[in-house]
């Protein structure tokens, strides 16, 4: 387990120095960008960004100076809003961004996972059918028709939730409603699959031959064996959420980091563009990376499986 | 000896995309206390399934036993709930499954599996449970039970998971066990082991032991009785000497051929040609009569009648008919 | 003799008493008849198109896709107007004998536009699909069947791959390459072969030591035979299925990068860019310029999600029966 942990780690931060590369590189090679030619109209603005990218020394010292300034998560400032810098738009963005996210995913997993159960439960009867295409529905709406449709439906022309901001618990439930569907969607078609295929196992025909009760056999039986799967996507959730978050923050006025990614998107504003991504694809392959180890201490295969070697 | 189970014109079939498979077609056979009934046939022959469906294990749907009955200690079981036949299994009757690798739940320990079944049907205290637990590891053969109880099945090999199947199967002490290909997956030396095992159990417990299997030699080493099953029936049943030497059957017989023999040195072994019928669609006849060297007309067209060579031993062939005799000599 | 005797023969059949005697002549057969009974054999793909059929919800899926597809390929001249054609006279008319879906915010026709970003956003989601599919089954086939060595250094790459987050390297692709219907495509396949590496390798390293290879081989069967009748049908199963699902993942990603401002820009449409200039009509009432792209997005994601969903099930060699 531990040399699988060191391994996993490794692969971690290389995935962070592709990144935190590919990053440098593609802007670097941006026609017209603030680190060729360009110059900012403003004067500040572009002392700023010398000083923090050095930009008049050698690509090669530009190059380590980025990587040390993102070991340090320092990422520099932002061209459009010169009183900011990136790691300012972060901390004030990030903490809204993440509630969104963390209730979402939240109630994403729990509906999910219990709808799955159901369906496969009732395998072919009416509750899997509703169940299951209230799922390839879920899945199969953008996330920002679904968010304008319930801003229409239930803000607009009944009036019973607000149309924007996230100032309130009633104003968080349309985001999260808009956010969650599509994961939960997800989540529910692999848990009745995966369900569906442990109650097909050996060990629950075994465990019926020792006489054990329905709900005996599908609790302490079924659900943590054909929850395995679920924990392995919960990276891909994550990663989906978080673009997620682009859009819903930019449709309900959400003062998050999302909103101001979109927006340094609209006004290239290049330092922003490349902290934001560092940053969050950082973050997300931290979690990634987390969920793995998660995963070897849920499941005890995994742990001789990684110790031999594999 | 005590009669504790009674199987009689058991019909099994199961609603598939295609049609009805009638797995099971009329089975009946009975059981002693401490006796082995082995039934023996090819993949598809519907043995597994008479099998899970004396337990009532089999899916319904699709499954459903259509026709028939099954007495178990002078109870009918057919028409049993399943939560009546939930205080049946496990305690009266055990099932052992062919692959011990998926037979044990991974993510639990084997400590746990041994007992639930015991905390579920007695009323007894987690202590007690465990003493009984490695009191059957113990008989099982499983070393150190103490530490393995903490342990999960990955941490086993596959003899001793199998080892440790047995002892699940047979915690509540049963009266009735039934081993489904309980040594198709292991290794031979791990398979002559086990079947040693039953026997020990066997003597020490004297459960009943149903053994369902394709190996003929597994069988000549534990079975009292045989029946041999085809497509969906049972086509010949007798103690294991009467079969083993005077097949009436010849798909019996051809079963024997098939097997390689150390006795008799330079024979040739002949395989059967042809597979077994369809069971969406079961001949009316013998289900053999494709495959049959001795086949005839009426075999095709009408299910032969039994034949009762002794008192247990029969055979379901045309062969046996007087008249057939009579004709073919005139 | 008791009950159970009494049981017993009541089972026998009453013909087999008034059998003619000729019955009893022996038959002669040749060998090839002990085959003869089981039913007819039907080839993989006509039993998983018998099973597809079946399957009323994947088959309206299908219907609904080639119905898109013929609509994408006539629709836009069915009507006088051209998708980047202005005419601010007819700003954000409803639908009417004119305008059948209605007009935007510039006068164009949503009708003609619909069914031009049909084209843009099926011929995103294909050649996504089709990109991956042959990039996967390359990097995923030679890393199978090598193995080794080769299969690990290979492995390692897609490894790291997989761990990028998805959209935000296309997007960061995006904003240095410029939008465009190539770099869209282009970013979209970049890291999204991946998948079906995996899968493509997995199902190589499966059927290398499949038992029935090994038996088809020691039977003597040719090479094609082995690939025909046992590789084929049992890898192109979950690949198809990974293709089929490609395609709305693409579709979802070009309106999502619309959405932020990189997808296909005006005058030319797609389904994304048209539903996110008519984001702001949530309070004007203009529902129709949202509307119409909005449905055929989903029920287009919709219809290839159920389509693959049948496929899993109709390609399924397990289900088989």
């Amino acid at each position: 387990m531990l040399k699988y942990t060191i391994k996993r780690f490794l692969l971690m931060i290389m995935t962070i120095w592709i990144i935190a590369t590919l990053t440098f590189v593609l802007m670097n090679a941006i026609p017209g960008s603030p680190f060729n030619e360009e110059r900012t109209s403003n004067e500040a603005v572009q002392a700023n960004l010398e000083a923090h990218f050095n930009l008049d020394q050698s690509p090669l010292v530009q190059y380590a100076g980025y990587l040390k300034s993102i070991a340090t998560f320092d990422y520099g400032p932002s061209i459009k809003k010169p009183n900011d810098s990136v790691n300012d738009l972060l901390s004030r963005g990030f903490p809204i961004s993440a509630e969104l996210g963390i209730i979402s995913v939240t109630v994403a997993l729990l509906s999910g996972v219990v709808l799955g159960v159901i369906a496969a439960l009732r395998h072919n009867g009416i509750i899997d059918y509703l169940a299951m295409t209230i799922a390839v529905l879920g899945i199969s709406i953008p996330n920002f028709v679904l968010a304008t449709l319930l801003i229409q439906q239930l803000s607009v022309n009944a009036g019973v939730l607000p149309v924007a901001t996230w100032s309130s618990p009633m104003h968080m439930i349309l985001p999260t409603i808009a956010l969650a569907t599509g994961p939960m969607a997800i989540i529910a078609r692999l848990t009745r699959s995966s369900m569906l295929e442990v109650l097909t196992q050996d060990y629950i025909k075994m465990a019926r031959a020792k006489g054990l009760s329905p709900m005996t056999i599908i609790v302490k039986h079924a659900l943590k064996n054909a929850l395995m799967p679920v924990v392995t996507i919960m990276g891909t959730i994550l990663a989906g959420v978080l673009t997620g978050t682009f859009v819903i923050e930019k449709i309900f006025a959400i003062p998050g980091m999302g909103q101001y990614f979109v927006e340094s998107i609209n006004q290239r504003d290049y330092p922003v563009i490349m902290g934001t991504t560092v940053f969050y694809s950082a973050f997300l392959v931290v979690i990634l990376f987390i969920v793995d180890i998660t995963y070897g201490f849920l499941d005890p295969r995994v742990k001789i499986h990684k110790e031999e070697g594999n | 000896m005590e009669k504790i189970l009674e199987v009689n014109d058991l019909h099994v079939s199961f609603l598939t995309y295609g049609g009805e498979v009638k797995a099971v077609r009329g089975v009946s056979f009975d059981l002693h206390k401490g006796e082995t009934l082995a039934i023996v046939g090819e993949s598809g022959c519907g043995k597994s399934v008479t099998a899970s469906s004396l337990m009532k294990l089999i899916p319904t749907p699709p499954g459903k036993i259509s026709q028939g009955s099954i007495k178990f200690k002078d109870r009918e079981l057919v028409n049993l709930s399943d939560k009546q036949m939930r205080k049946i299994r496990g305690v009266d009757i055990s099932m052992i499954f062919q692959d011990p690798m998926t037979a044990l739940n991974p993510t639990l320990t084997i400590g746990t599996q041994l007992t639930e079944g015991l905390k579920q049907h007695r009323n007894i205290s987690n202590k007690e449970a465990k003493i009984k637990a490695l009191e059957m590891l113990d008989l099982v053969g499983i070393p150190y039970p103490e530490e393995r109880l903490k342990q999960y099945p990955h941490q086993f090999s596959g003899g001793m998971r199998q080892r440790i199947v047995i002892a699940i199967a047979l915690i509540c002490e049963p009266d009735l066990l039934i081993a489904d290909e309980p040594t198709t997956a292991l290794d031979v030396t791990i398979q002559a082991q086990i079947l040693e095992l039953f026997e020990r159990i066997q003597q020490e417990t004297n459960v009943a032991i149903i053994l369902i299997t394709h190996d003929l030699g597994v069988v000549a080493k534990v079975a009292d009785r045989i029946a041999v099953m085809y497509a969906g029936k049972i086509i010949e049943s007798g103690t294991k000497h009467e079969l083993f030497y005077e097949p009436l059957h010849p798909y019996t017989q051809g079963l024997l051929n098939s097997i390689p023999r150390l006795d008799k040195k330079g024979e040739k072994l002949e395989p059967i040609d042809g597979t077994p019928p369809d069971l969406f669609s079961p001949p009316q006849g013998c289900p053999f009569t494709a495959r049959c060297p001795h086949a005839m007309v009426a075999c095709e067209k009408v299910y032969p009648p039994r034949y009762q060579a002794s008192e247990e031993h029969y055979g379901e062939c045309w062969l046996y008919d007087e008249r057939v005799k009579k004709y073919q000599s005139s | 003799m008791d009950q159970y005797t009494v049981e017993k023969e009541k089972q026998q059949d009453p013909r087999q008493e008034s059998i003619p005697s000729e019955w009893f002549e022996k038959v002669d057969r040749d060998q090839s008849n002990g085959e003869s009974v089981i039913r007819p054999s039907l080839s993989y793909w006509q039993d998983a198109w018998i099973r597809l059929r079946k399957n009323k919800i994947a088959m309206g899926g299908l219907i609904f896709l080639i119905l898109l597809g013929i609509m994408a390929t006539i629709g836009p001249y069915l009507t006088p107007y051209s998708v980047g054609g202005i005419t601010l006279a007819n700003q954000n008319q409803p639908p009417s004998w004119d305008h059948w879906f209605g007009t935007d915010d510039l006068g164009r026709d949503v009708f003609t536009r619909t069914w031009y970003g049909a084209r843009i956003s099926l011929f995103v989601g294909i050649m996504a699909a089709l990109i991956d599919f042959s990039i996967g089954v390359i990097y995923g086939g030679i890393s199978g069947y090598k193995g080794g060595r080769t299969d690990n250094v290979m492995m390692r790459f897609v490894e790291v791959l997989y761990g990028l987050p998805y959209l935000l390297v296309v997007i960061l692709l995006l904003v240095v390459l410029g939008p465009s219907l190539f770099t869209i495509i282009l970013a979209l396949t970049i890291t999204g072969w991946v998948g079906m590496a995996r899968i493509v390798r997995g199902q190589v390293l499966q059927l290398k030591n499949l038992e029935f290879v090994h038996a088809s081989k020691s039977f003597g069967a040719k090479t094609s035979r082995i690939i025909k009748k046992n590789l084929l049908p049992n890898t192109m199963g979950p690949i198809i299925v990974q293709m089929t699902l490609t395609v709305p993942t693409a579709i979802f990603a070009e309106a999502f990068l619309s959405f932020l401002g990189l997808g296909i820009q005006s005058p030319f449409a797609s389904w994304g860019t048209m539903a996110n200039d008519a984001l702001t009509t949530i309070l004007s009432g203009h529902w129709w310029r949202l509307f119409f792209p909005a449905f055929f997005i989903s029920a287009t994601m919709f219809a290839f999600n159920v389509l693959g969903d049948g496929l899993q099930d109709a390609l399924d060699p397990k289900l088989r029966r």
